[in-house]
């Protein structure tokens, strides 16, 4: 038996593949924008003096880390629509990937948070600096770069998950492969090229970390020291 | 409360201070109090309650029953306004905490700019005046990791400053260095003390509390053990300073 196999009839959908990527990478950067401010407000808000605000937060948490993905997404998409509420794919896609990589983000953040000694707090307060503003100067970026890498790590996470979005037809990067390969009968030469995309991405949205760590951490860029 | 005017006030006032953690009692009606451009030094073993009374004329801790006044603020009180009080009153700890994210003269603008409202070109030339007044001029732009720890301990003491605080206070500033590097830090409080900052210290440097204090607090068991000027050092009356000062403590 030999392989065959035949790159050129795939290859030739370019603007779908091409298409899809972008969707693709849109879908990461609203999800990954969004989900890390949501993160975040979970993860102050799990060590907020209000229980009721503290138990909010880790019932988010951990019934988001405790159950998949595709059914999360099927949540939000029925959900919405037995609301009545008629959104778009992507709009869906991006409230469910938003709402899964908070709960991610949320514990990494927690991680980060935490590691901010205590005295860097008490220096804050003796300089009569409120609550928000010891968050906002003091805690709020030392606990990012601490943290960095796998905030990096989970996006990207993310980025790949977002192919499960093809099961509500947000026509991403999977999605595209999928028609492809049911119009062409070449399916694993469409994943083969798809999956040779998805590594793109992710380089993409490393080298994006990677550029925003050196704006957000100027004392690393001055030292040198690497994250 | 109109606190500007001079005032025969003392500046910090602890009545019969009371504080325990769990069952621990560990100030035990303490009392004392510093006037203005006073400077006192508490002194006493480790574990005599000496941090724990510090950081409740700050109100890092709460007290569970006496009066503190500080600068006219009843700390004692649950109402007391933090962020007015922390206004007043500079605290310096052992280990620096600066923030090291931050350039030092970063570190020093920050609180003038967030809490007072201060313009940044303002709170730069404040940045460099209080660093000029520690000897750290050339280091306004570096980050903390860059300085030495006598030079971040000078910092965090700039930064403080730059509050224009009316009574400092210091933790065992110089514990965490070497002799050389302490006496570039001490070098810097007893500036302050002749520019006439009102201080309270804990230190173990029984000659230089000596040297600068106008009264000593001896802290034993959470009490005030012994009380008096400087000259206690060198006739105390209690046993338990006598052998405190005895334990080749005193140095000059
Ligand atoms: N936050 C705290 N919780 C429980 N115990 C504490 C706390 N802070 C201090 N202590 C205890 O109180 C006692 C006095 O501590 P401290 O005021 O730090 O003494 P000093 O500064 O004189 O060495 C010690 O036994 C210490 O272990
Ligand atoms: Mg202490």
């Amino acid at each position: 038996m030999s392989l065959q196999l035949d790159f050129p009839a795939v290859l030739e959908r370019w603007p779908s593949l091409l298409g899809g990527a972008a969707l693709t990478l849109e879908l990461a950067f609203f999800a990954t924008v969004l989900g890390a401010l949501f993160g975040t407000l979970a993860a102050v808000g799990r060590s907020s003096q209000s229980s009721l605000i503290a138990g909010a937060c880790k019932v988010y948490v951990e019934s988001i880390r405790n159950t998949p993905l595709l059914v999360q997404i099927f949540l939000v998409y029925f959900g919405l629509a037995s609301l009545g509420l008629k959104l778009s794919a992507f709009t869906v896609a991006v409230a469910a990937l938003t709402i899964n990589v908070g709960a991610y983000t949320a514990e990494i953040m927690r991680a980060g948070f935490e590691a901010i000694p205590r005295g860097q707090i008490e220096a804050a307060e003796g300089l009569a600096l409120s609550r928000l503003q010891i968050y906002w100067h003091i805690i709020l970026l030392p606990a990012i770069e601490k943290v960095y890498p796998a905030l990096t790590s989970q996006f990207v996470l993310l980025m790949l998950a977002s192919s499960v979005c093809s099961q509500i037809s947000a026509e991403e990067l999977t999605a595209v492969a999928n028609y492809i390969q049911s119009d062409t009968y070449r399916a694993f030469e469409a994943y083969i090229i798809v999956a040779v995309l998805y590594i793109a991405l992710s380089l993409v949205m490393r080298a994006g970390f990677w550029g925003l760590g050196l704006v957000l951490f100027p004392r690393r860029r001055r030292l040198g020291t690497p994250l | 409360m109109q606190q500007s005017t001079p005032s025969p006030e003392p500046i910090v006032s602890l009545r019969d201070v009371q504080k325990s953690f769990g069952p621990l009692r560990v100030l035990d009606g303490v009392s004392f109090a510093v006037e203005r451009g006073e400077v006192l030094a508490m002194i006493g073993r480790s574990g005599s309650g000496k941090s724990t009374a510090l950081r409740c004329i700050d109100r890092f801790e709460k007290v569970d029953g006496g009066e503190i006044v500080v600068c006219g603020h009843r700390v004692d009180r649950p109402d007391v306004d933090l962020r007015a009080l922390r206004q007043d009153v500079g605290i310096v700890f052992q280990s620096y905490n600066l923030f090291p994210h931050l350039t030092i003269e970063q570190n020093i603008t920050l609180a003038p700019c967030a809490v007072k409202g201060m313009a940044t070109s303002q709170a730069k030339d404040l940045a460099r005046k209080v660093l000029a007044q520690v000897g750290l001029e050339e280091k306004l732009l570096a980050y903390p990791e860059q300085l030495s720890g006598g030079q971040q301990q000078r910092a965090a003491i700039a930064r403080s400053l730059a509050m224009q605080p009316k009574v400092m206070l210091f933790d065992e500033v110089t514990s965490a260095l070497d002799p050389e590097l302490t006496a570039e830090v001490l070098r810097v409080i007893e500036q302050l003390a002749a520019d006439g900052m009102t201080m309270v210290m804990v230190t173990h440097e029984m000659g230089f509390a000596k040297g600068i204090a106008d009264r000593i607090v001896f802290m034993h068991r959470g009490k005030v053990h012994e009380t008096g000027p400087a000259s206690i050092l060198t006739s105390p009356t209690t046993p338990e300073l006598t052998q405190f000062v005895g334990t080749g403590n005193l140095k000059s």
